[in-house]
């Protein structure tokens, strides 16, 4: 027991970065005009996200026979849907959606990967032999593709959509977490734990997970903007967010099924996803290039 | 040459066998019961027995198991439950569009991306790479059936110049029908292949035989394509691989904004049927292209590349 004691007086290494990395992810952050756009877009996103019942002006699930496809007016800034519905309030509520299965989904899949990846990288031999053939294979297919498959065998709603998302990631931080354990495993410090009698788990936790926590961090910044054009695509082919609740998918499948009424709808939904998923992009990149420079262009 | 063939198409077997295995996992196992998972919770127990009867779940699971194997690979993926067609035929049909799609528009893309990537590489820091760069950003942002949807109602819609649905019949009808669709996936191809051109021909610029390519007084293109893109074909292939493989997962999404036949609407339309031999047989379809694609790769890399044939 002493000697762990001992170890937490040791200034470890931990998950949050430093306040220098913090200073320098600030200082490349506002540095570049289109990052500061890109932190505004993020920013009013979430706010709009968190408010959207004082924001938004009419019940995103109201339906209307008096005001179906109206065009934008001052009324209904994008005007409404085909069941009169406003779709502006649809938007404000679908962002909901987006920032829940953003944020979720790549956490999620971080923790699956990273406990897959370790255990195989550490422990090595059969174990390793087989959860890296399924993670090589499962890396073959395109995260869209996999998770449309999955979506078809379980079907949409909340929960399958946020397991659908977070498989669909699995593989490749496992792959990352795998690959950096391995590389971690060489350390001295680590034969140092083994040789003094650390316990398995002790070291697993303690000595490699906040060793490979940056490239894992990393790619759950870059995985934030995936993970809500994913949503969008399920939700846009049926297989994601149910109706009537509004997804920025569902909002433009919904404005093609309605072809002749009002491009509104799409032309909204659409710009809302690219500048949201843009702008994640963006602050990936700035993740990267400060927490991580090896494996920036 | 060929001994690596033989090696590789023995490798993709037990690819193929863990596919179908994880695939039969994924549909009869994970659900508990794969009759109320396909039929819902509001089928009768009559409905759920005729069911299982027909889709042979009431045998143990490892006859299951061989039964699932063997039909998958003599092809035989069982009846429709909504019209009774068989799947093979249903796939057999819509598969030829599919194909088609991906085709034009990987072509499409890759004759974009790559004199985009070229054009940003030789004009490093200049308007045309930043050009390039905001149209890189903005390819990995938008989503494509967005962007289908943008070109459908711009084009089709209101300029009337092309379908706006179906596949076509004959050759020149066929490619009127495929245009639009394929530019949608192909602007977001060329955005990826694009920027990926850019960055393996900068590393390629910075090596010895460039240098020594341009003091022997090689004219400028002649560096370019022969010296530098040849060089730099290496990562595009695998940067054109994933590529075709995210074609043939944007085409779902595609296939259902033009509203024309393929294997993704077949798929999503089964879906929201519950028809769940058409599931089964389209998500085994797409997973043996994907294995099919990769292998491809493979093969390309050693025409690319002859030195791997050699390890």
């Amino acid at each position: 027991m002493a000697v762990t004691t001992e170890h937490s007086q040791l200034p470890s290494p931990s998950l949050a970065p430093e306040p220098k990395a913090l200073s320098r992810l600030a200082y490349s952050l506002f540095s570049r005009t289109s990052t500061i756009f890109a932190f505004a877009v993020v920013v009013i996103f979430v706010a709009v996200a968190v408010f959207a019942p004082l924001i938004a002006p009419y019940d995103p699930l109201a339906q209307s026979i008096l005001r179906i496809n109206k065009l934008p007016s001052t009324a209904n800034w994008l005007g409404t849907d085909q069941f009169g519905r406003d779709v502006l309030s649809r938007m404000i509520y679908g962002s909901r959606n987006s920032l829940i299965f953003g944020l979720i989904s790549p956490v999620l899949a971080a923790i699956c990967g990273t406990v897959l990846g370790v255990v195989a990288g550490y422990f090595g031999g059969i174990v390793d032999r087989v959860i890296s053939r399924v993670i090589d294979l499962l890396l073959a297919f395109p995260e869209l593709l996999l998770a449309i498959m999955i979506a078809a065998v379980l079907g949409g709603g909340f929960w399958n959509v946020i397991a659908v998302i977070t498989v669909a990631f699995v593989p490749g931080f496992a792959r990352v977490a795998r690959a950096s354990t391995l590389a971690v495993k060489q350390e001295p410090y680590i034969e140092a734990a083994v040789a003094i009698g650390v316990s398995t788990p002790v070291i697993i936790f303690r000595h490699v997970i906040p060793n490979i926590a940056a490239p894992i961090v990393v790619l759950m910044t870059l995985w934030v903007a995936s993970a809500i054009r994913l949503e969008a695509s399920l939700s846009f082919l049926g297989i994601g967010t149910q109706p009537p609740n509004p997804s920025w998918g569902n909002i433009i499948r919904d404005g093609l099924n309605n072809l002749f009424g009002s491009p509104w709808p799409i032309i909204g939904a659409g710009f809302a996803i690219t500048c949201v998923v843009l702008s994640f992009n963006l602050l990936g990149d700035v993740v990267r290039d400060v927490l991580d420079p090896e494996i920036s262009e | 040459m060929a001994r690596y063939l033989l090696l590789r198409l023995a490798d993709a077997i037990p690819t193929v066998l863990l596919v179908l295995t994880l695939v039969f996992i994924a549909m009869r196992i994970l659900p508990g019961d794969p009759a109320i998972a396909a039929l819902g919770d509001m089928a009768t127990p009559e409905q759920l027995e005729i069911f299982r009867e027909r889709m042979g779940l009431n045998a143990p699971l490892w006859l299951q198991y061989i039964n699932f194997v063997w039909g998958m690979l003599t092809l035989d993926f069982g009846t429709s439950l909504m019209n009774n067609q068989s799947v093979l035929r249903l796939i057999a049909y819509n598969l030829p569009y599919t194909i088609e799609l991906t085709i034009v528009a990987m072509i499409m893309g890759v004759g974009v991306g790559i004199p985009l990537g070229v054009l940003a590489a030789t004009h490093r820091n200049k308007a045309a790479d930043n050009a390039v760069r905001g149209f890189s950003l903005l390819g990995y942002a938008v989503p494509d059936f967005y962007l289908g949807a943008l070109l459908l109602i711009t084009f089709s819609l209101n300029m009337g110049l092309f379908p706006i649905n179906g596949g076509g019949e004959g050759f020149l009808d066929r490619m009127h029908h495929v245009f639009l669709p394929a530019l949608t996936l192909a602007l977001v191809k060329a955005a990826f292949i694009g920027r990926l051109t850019r960055t393996s021909l900068l590393e390629v610029f910075g090596k010895d035989y460039i240098r020594t390519a341009r003091a022997k007084g090689a004219r400028e293109p002649r560096v370019i394509y022969r010296h530098g893109l040849r060089n730099a074909l290496l990562p595009l292939t695998t940067g054109i691989g994933l590529s075709t493989l995210a074609t043939l997962s944007g085409s779902v999404a595609i296939e259902l904004v033009f509203n024309r036949p393929g294997i993704g609407k077949l798929l999503i339309s089964a879906i929201s049927e519950r028809d769940y031999a058409v599931i089964q047989g389209g998500v085994v379809i797409f997973s043996l292209f994907v294995v099919l694609i990769n292998l491809l790769m493979d093969l390309v890399y050693i025409v690319v590349d002859p030195r791997i044939r050699v390890q």
